[in-house]
């Protein structure tokens, strides 16, 4: 464990193409699952139901790599990120950090642990305590894991404070001095203080103005590349997560429908849940003559995680249901075609491109309905 | 670059310009810490059938603007200077009688938080009738039809059966679509949408934004769209604004923003926003700094604190003097750098960062 902390060059994060897995993942979670009980009635409460938030979940992060973690809010995307910090513990399932097992470890084998893998909140004023100086938010940790650094701990404060780009100065100011994009930066530089080798970082932009998201994301970017931390990059915008990880995978409802490097899921994805929320994203670019992506318009809102669908989750919003759909749960396996590490859980899989359609998919009735009225009397 | 200035490309709308004509806007509030400047001479037209999108960080004053054109603020610390003509009418200084007269009639608005917005004590459909009770004088029973009607025509499911839902048996799309049948249940002319769609899931996002466009196309109201989101400018304005610290920097159609913007905030934000197909290994380019108190904006162009050209500007007008778009572009820019500097930064240093 000599070099765990050492902050020099790690294997860095493999680029895009791919290549082959690295030996030893640091994080593997096999069939996560995290069932939240809903209970009945005022004395003896009885169990009526589960909301299934996590439902069978497989992914590793290598070294220094960057997973990112994409879905529509309630797919289970914050829950899986809680249990891998194991803020929650996993109904079913195995995480196994570094080699050991953690997945229902106790709090006092857990300590060590914890250090390692930090967390980044995605609210900015709620994460912070506002009674604390910005110097003990980032001490915190260090008091609480025992951690003296040489040069004592507010030395190291005031390095961290430089290094997430803050003021050193600004040691004794209080989190209301700041603005939501230099309070990211506090909570970052809280989650650096114990040379952390896997942070989570739940939605850590997604609350920030669009001109200061750009510097949050390229100060964590930084921090991948130059520290060799791995993070675990749960988001709903799909451009910043292409931007920030290397592979990237997609979930709905409380399931990894596709995994793979992030050039195989943005420009060959393969299940109709990926094509779907790829063409739903608003492009910062003026369509010429409806050429370019394809557009597909769902029905709906996802379903409820208390009573999901048989078979594949997917199959009630999707196009190309059948009847194998709802019998048979398809498998996330790697499909023909697809590059290695690229797997996909689906038995009708779409053609691996994202170029316009001969007719765009509708399924919303609205839509379709006014869409059909007006093509009529043009 | 002046042949992109030729007003005589605007289309054949011109008999309608000006349906919202908004003239030297001021909103300001009175605070304990002083007065905020959160509308600081603001000018804009919409046409019949076109959409406005703004955009603007938090605190540029977007949200504020379009409470003013609606007549939502408080009159008791709210100073409001200026000219709001709607189809001729003024606005500014009208009664509150007159405008709850407009207002769910002429000129309706959208809401964010579909949750806050709507009141849980009442069912949906109620909610939806009360304003065609209101202004059509319609009977309980025609307002519940229309009602039903207003929600199968915004994809609600079973319209005859979830109208007697309350807001909280609905999903967060589901609502939203039902704030929209509220606003449109009588025909308003007139739209404005609040970051209609920021509290959504991509992929109900674009079912809400395909609606709204198609409504529009239906009805030919005007759409007002607020968003920080330049996505969703691009797909759905036809003309946009940007704005910062209460102030209009760069107005034109969708195409001359998203294409050859000209003042450096627009590309500031053009370029801090990674796209699904730009380069990976490339750091994004963020604004430096943060937005300006609007308590004390800086003096001059209130933006030259962040901006990397102040210096390209002869006798650092940039610090002292506060510029304007002038009135005659129909794309253009509140910006001291010459016509001749903006084309060549932007050709040289900002365009190849943005593909």
């Amino acid at each position: 464990m000599s070099e765990q902390l050492s902050l020099t060059k790690v294997p860095g994060p493999r680029d895009d193409d791919g290549g082959p897995e690295p030996s030893a993942p640091l994080l593997e979670v096999a069939g996560l699952v995290k069932y939240f009980p809903i209970t009945s009635g005022l004395v003896l409460r009885r169990h009526v139901g589960d909301v299934r938030a996590v439902d069978g979940v497989d992914f590793t992060i290598g070294q220094g790599e960057s997973l990112g973690l994409v879905g529509e809010s309630g797919c289970g995307k914050s829950t899986t990120g809680r249990l891998i910090t194991r803020l929650l513990e996993p109904t079913r399932g195995t995480i196994t950090y570094d080699g050991r097992d953690i997945s229902h470890a106790s709090r006092k084998e857990l300590a060590p642990i914890r250090s390692e893998i930090q967390m980044i909140f995605q609210d900015p004023f709620a994460s912070l305590n506002p009674r604390q100086t910005v110097g003990d938010i980032i001490s915190n940790p260090m008091v609480v894991n025992g951690v003296n650094p040489p040069g004592g701990r507010e030395k190291r404060v005031r390095e961290l404070l430089e290094i997430v780009g803050l003021n050193p100065e600004h040691y004794n100011r209080f989190p209301h001095e700041f603005s939501g994009g230099q309070r990211q930066r506090i909570g970052v530089a809280r989650a650096l203080g114990l040379k952390p080798r896997l942070i989570v970082a739940d939605e850590p932009v997604s609350a920030l103005d669009v001109s200061i998201q750009a510097q949050v994301v390229n100060l964590l970017q930084n921090l991948q590349r130059e520290m060799g931390i791995a993070f675990l990059f749960v988001a709903h915008d799909l451009a910043i997560v292409r931007h920030f990880s290397q592979r990237v995978a997609v979930m709905y409802l409380g399931r990894i429908v596709e995994i793979g490097d992030r050039a195989s899921i943005y420009g060959r994805p393969r299940h109709p849940y990926t094509h779907a929320l790829l063409s739903a994203v608003p492009e910062a670019v003026v369509d010429d003559e409806g050429e370019g992506r394809e557009r597909i318009r769902l029905a709906g809102d996802v379903p409820s995680p208390i009573d999901p669908p048989s078979g594949c989750r997917f199959r009630t919003r999707c196009w190309k249901a059948a009847e194998r759909c709802a019998s048979e749960t398809p498998p996330l396996v790697r499909l023909e075609g697809n590059r290695e590490g690229h797997l996909t859980a689906c038995h009708f899989p779409e053609e691996p491109t994202v170029a316009a359609r001969g007719e765009d998919v509708v399924l919303d009735p609205a839509l379709a309905a006014i869409e059909e009225a007006t093509d009529t009397t043009h | 670059m002046s042949t992109l200035s030729q007003p005589a490309t605007k289309p054949a709308a011109d008999a309608s310009r000006g349906f919202l004509s908004v003239r030297d806007l001021y909103v300001h509030f009175a605070t304990e810490d002083g007065t905020v400047k959160a509308v600081d001479g603001l000018s804009f037209d919409l046409a019949r059938g076109s959409t406005l999108g703004i955009v603007g960080e938090s605190g540029s004053g977007k949200s504020v603007t379009n409470l003013a054109v609606l007549g939502l603020h408080n009159p008791r610390n709210t100073t409001i200077r200026g000219e709001i003509l709607l189809d001729g009418q003024e606005l500014t200084g009208a009664s509150e009688r007159r405008l709850s007269q407009l207002r769910g009639k002429k000129m309706a608005m959208i809401f964010q938080d579909s949750l806050a917005a709507l009141s849980p004590y009442y069912t949906v459909g109620r909610q939806i009738a009360e304003p065609y009770m209101k202004h059509m004088g319609a009977s309980r029973k025609e307002a519940r039809e229309r009602a039903v009607q207003m929600l199968g025509k915004v994809g609600i499911p079973q319209p005859k059966l979830r109208v007697d839902d309350y807001p909280h048996q609905f999903s967060g799309g589901m609502r939203q679509r039902a704030m929209i049948a509220m606003a449109l249940v009588c025909d308003p002319e007139l739209i404005i949408a609040d970051e209609p769609t920021t509290a959504l899931d991509v992929t109900v996002q674009a079912q809400i934004l395909d609606l709204l466009k198609d409504l529009q196309h239906e009805t030919g109201s005007a759409i007002i769209i607020i968003t920080h989101d330049l996505g969703v400018v691009a797909k759905t304005a036809d003309d946009v604004m940007v704005m910062y610290a209460g102030r209009c920097v760069e107005r034109g159609t969708v195409r001359e923003i998203m294409r050859t913007p000209r003042h450096p905030y627009s590309w500031g934000l053009l370029g801090s926003i990674p796209r699904l197909d730009s380069p990976v290994d490339l750091p994004l380019v963020p604004i430096p700094g943060t937005p300006p108190s609007l308590l004390a904006p800086p003096p001059g162009c209130p933006f030259h604190p962040r901006c990397a050209f102040p210096d390209q500007v002869a006798g650092g007008a940039c610090r002292t003097e506060r510029p304007v778009i002038p009135e005659d572009e129909p794309h253009g820019a509140a910006c001291h750098l010459t016509p001749q500097q903006k084309s060549t930064i932007f050709a040289e240093q900002i365009r190849p960062r943005l593909r």
